[in-house]
């Protein structure tokens, strides 16, 4: 065993696999912030509000007024000096930052996405990707290096492989397979695509969707690994990231997922790939490239060992709770549960000033944009902070023992809505925690499955 | 050479998948098969028949409002002044069926909130009257016209029709009070022609065909207008926020109508009533339905053999209008008298806030008004 750790760490692979990553992680990265930018995201989701929902811990981070701007023009220059390879190893500590800060800002902003971004900047920190086809190398030929590590690439196909099978994982429930939900709301909705548009509104259409992103999700990571297979795998990559583009709004995420599932690929596809774009760029290759030995690096593949092992783990944290996870979202986040559910609710607060007894309903617009109001009225940790912030805020006006109850339905899936959150309970007077929330009011349904 | 076909191929696919994703320019869809609901079809009878029936028949009775101001302004007398009264009120009624949809022409002219936003400013209006300065189409001067500035106009001046009628006949007060009085009737029956003449014109056609299903289409648009009339308009604006529900003490100042102190109720009714009539797509003219909110949800019901939310609607709505009825007309008074009516009524509207906003909305696969921040 011991040996055949010796030798895996030993192996080497080439250098271009990681550099191509890198362009085309940079690339995407470079887009979407502009993408973001050009929409007037940052103005509507981190400048106009006036209350933000932080993560358990992260109450700190809080977004900068109109200096947010900065963050994300950081954010396309680092991405930009990613891509180009230049001061590689300050330019992406600086984009993973200002990225992670950005999406710590407001979690009603929460995709997957954006925590995947986060995980492979992470992983791209302790990674020599500059080692080709960058300025860096170009500039100081010392860094040239045509080898490295093979674990070097393979953490990232490790990560691919978390996210597609985990999310293939939670789909393996009743409400996927059995009856086909969310799929059956959201697909009808898309009447309007031509060829496409009618055959959506069929039952069975809606069973082979789910069904078969289920058997996709599943399936893909392996299609991927096995040489045989790869080239069928990645087309379908590209077909199923781009019908989940069309039918929904999912920004720029399939694309990330289609450029990122290339790392599959051998090195003589990326040396390929390198050379013909340095051809097209006029640009001259590099000859002496070291065959580097460098001292072996046991820090960077620790923290990495350990980054994988966690990301295994974390998305389990649910069966820790008792409570359906739809219902209650512990243990929701973090975990490749993507386009699962079709959630809908309403939370009606009511304020009371217990020494004079006399209450009040909260119109949320006045607090919160509609964004902030529609994820908040299905999630649990912020109704809690959402009434610990009105409770504050009415107690500045001089009133003491403020408490806030709110008054709440949410509906699943097509099921009718129900009553969510205990009406009787002053959410005041409860701590935010990562202990089941008791006052959450019990799913009169079952969904079963992982 | 078989990796260059392969990526041909690629190509290809994603250019067709591509060109089919960005052509949606609506109405396309002229291969309509049985199992798919017809939106089209519902666009249609939204505008043909009730939507533009309900603007001309408040147009019609804007009209005659006018003319009844403006024969109160040349014979101010306490009999022309009731006939004024009467025009305003059937006016103000009919109002409660437009009123719900702020779409096209209307959003654009802010046409609800130049019509009704009550509790009117009174102070400003006897300014305006006293300098005879005044400027409507001012955002900051939408609290001094339409409907309650009306309405204080000839039902809030004084405690006796007498005294009012001398407000427009003594020489100091008569050219400042005439002038606004037909000012204001004049704004209003101005802006429902607009919407009226609008609707007649480019806007149907628009309308109708823009079938998407994105939120820019006809259908996402006027439900969300429709959730947000009832919601805010309807629910609070009618009663919770006059029986104090979201402020400390009732606010019973805040009701519509508030000087006429009798028409209040009717105008809740009526407002209910053509909440539920849009819903089920009755016809403005005739007791006939047609393709509906409530057709298309029976639709997808059958899709999902789901609960049968429009059932559970229209049993609300017509919970609602049994609870509403037990007010009083003078609603200002209900609030000090009786405040327990006015909130038992908030609760029964509110329900349907839930049904609507959250499980109608839900299985229709409409999104609320927000950011068009992705999704994942």
């Amino acid at each position: 065993m011991e040996t055949y750790f010796n030798t895996y760490f030993s192996k080497e692979t080439k250098t271009a696999n990681l550099a191509v990553f890198r362009v085309f992680f940079g690339i995407m990265m470079f887009f979407s912030t502009l993408r973001f930018l050009s929409y007037g995201w940052v103005d509507k989701l981190y400048i106009q509000p006036k209350f933000f929902f932080s993560y358990y811990g992260f109450e700190w981070i809080k977004p900068l007024g109109v200096y947010t701007y900065a963050l994300f023009i950081v954010c396309l220059i680092s991405s930009f000096l990613i891509i180009i390879g230049y001061k590689y190893r300050y330019s992406i500590i600086v984009f993973f930052l200002c990225f992670t800060y950005i999406e710590l800002m407001d979690k009603t902003t929460y995709l997957n996405h954006y925590y995947f971004v986060s995980c492979l900047s992470f992983l791209l920190l302790f990674l020599p990707a500059n080692r080709r086809f960058s300025l860096d190398a170009y500039l100081d030929n010392s860094l040239n290096q045509e080898y490295i590590p093979k674990w070097n690439v393979d953490c990232i196909k490790v990560m691919l492989f978390i996210v597609y099978f985990y999310a293939g994982l939670a789909k393996l429930n009743s409400d996927w397979l059995l009856d086909a939900m969310p799929l059956k709301i959201w697909l009808p909705s898309n009447y309007d695509l031509p060829i496409l548009g009618s055959l959506l509104q069929k039952e069975w259409v809606h069973y082979a969707f789910s069904w078969g992103g289920a058997l996709y999700d599943l399936m893909i990571p392996f299609l991927l690994l096995y040489k045989p297979t790869r080239w069928f795998g990645f087309f379908m990559v590209v077909v199923f990231h781009v019908l989940t583009r069309i039918l929904f709004p999912i920004g720029v995420f399939p694309f990330v997922m289609i450029v990122s599932a290339l790392i599959f690929f051998d090195s003589d596809f990326h040396e390929k790939l390198i050379h013909k774009a340095s051809k097209l760029l006029k640009l001259k290759p590099l000859n002496n490239s070291v065959v580097g030995q460098r001292s072996p690096r046991k820090i960077p593949l620790l923290i990495i060992g350990l980054f994988l092992l966690i990301q295994l783990l974390l998305p389990w944290r649910y069966l820790l709770y008792q409570n359906e996870l739809f219902w209650t979202e512990e243990g929701y986040r973090f975990s490749w549960r993507v386009m699962l559910m079709e959630k809908a609710g309403y939370a009606q607060f009511k304020v009371v000033d217990s020494t004079s007894g006399k209450s009040f309903l909260i119109d949320n617009n006045d607090f919160l944009t509609s964004f902030q109001e529609k994820q908040m009225s299905t999630q649990p940790d912020f109704i809690l902070q959402y009434a610990h912030y009105l409770a504050d805020h009415f107690s500045e006006n001089g009133a003491k023992n403020i408490e806030v109850y709110v008054e709440s339905y949410v509906a699943i899936n097509g099921r009718l809505s129900q009553p969510y959150v205990d009406p009787k309970v002053d959410l005041a007077k409860e701590k935010d925690s990562f202990a089941p929330k008791n006052w959450i009011l019990n799913f009169n349904d079952d969904i079963k499955g992982l | 050479m078989k990796r260059t076909k392969v990526w041909g191929f690629i190509i290809l696919l994603s250019l067709i998948v591509f060109a089919c994703s960005t052509s949606d320019d609506g109405g396309g869809t002229s291969e309509e098969t049985d199992d798919n609901f017809n939106r089209s079809a519902m666009l249609i009878n939204w505008a043909d028949n009730i939507i533009i029936p309900a603007y001309t028949a408040f147009n019609a009775d804007v009209a005659v409002m006018v003319q009844a101001s403006s024969v109160f302004t040349e014979t101010p007398s306490e009999a022309n002044l009731q006939n004024l009264r009467n025009a305003w009120k059937d006016a103000y009624v009919s109002f409660q069926s437009v009123s719900m949809f702020e779409i096209g022409k209307a959003e654009e002219l802010n046409f609800r909130n130049r019509l009704n936003v009550y509790p009117t400013d009174v102070t400003s209006i006897e300014e305006n009257v006293s300098n005879n300065t005044y400027n409507f189409s001012l955002p900051s001067n939408i609290a001094i016209q339409g409907f309650p500035a009306i309405d204080y106009l000839i039902n809030g001046l004084a405690g006796t029709d007498a005294e009012i009628v001398a407000f427009y006949n003594s020489e100091s007060t008569a050219t400042g009070y005439n002038g606004y009085l037909n000012e204001l009737t004049n704004t209003v029956l101005e802006l429902s022609t607009t919407v009226l003449n609008d609707w007649e014109g480019s806007y149907r056609s628009t309308f109708v065909a823009g079938t998407s299903s994105s939120a820019t289409g006809s259908v996402d648009k006027l439900v969300n207008d429709f959730l947000y009339y009832y919601e805010k308009s309807l629910r609070a604006g009618k009663i919770g926020i006059p029986a104090g529900v979201f402020s400390v003490d009732p606010l019973p100042e805040k009701v519509e109508a508030l000087y006429s102190k009798e028409i209040g109720k009717e105008l809740l009714l009526a407002a209910i009533t053509a909440s539920q009539n849009f819903f089920n797509g009755k016809s403005f003219t005739s007791a006939s339905e047609g393709e509906s909110l409530k057709s298309y949800l029976d639709f997808l019901n059958t899709i999902k053999n789901g609960d049968d939310l429009s059932t559970l609607i229209n049993n609300q709505f017509d919970i609602s209008k049994t609870k509403a009825a037990e007010l009083g007309n003078d609603l200002a008074l209900q609030v000090t008298t009786d405040n327990s009516k006015m909130t038992e009524t908030y609760d029964e509207l509110q329900r349907n806030v839930i049904l609507l906003k959250v499980d109608m909305l839900q299985a229709l696969s409409i999104n609320v008004d927000f950011v068009d921040a992705d999704g994942d």
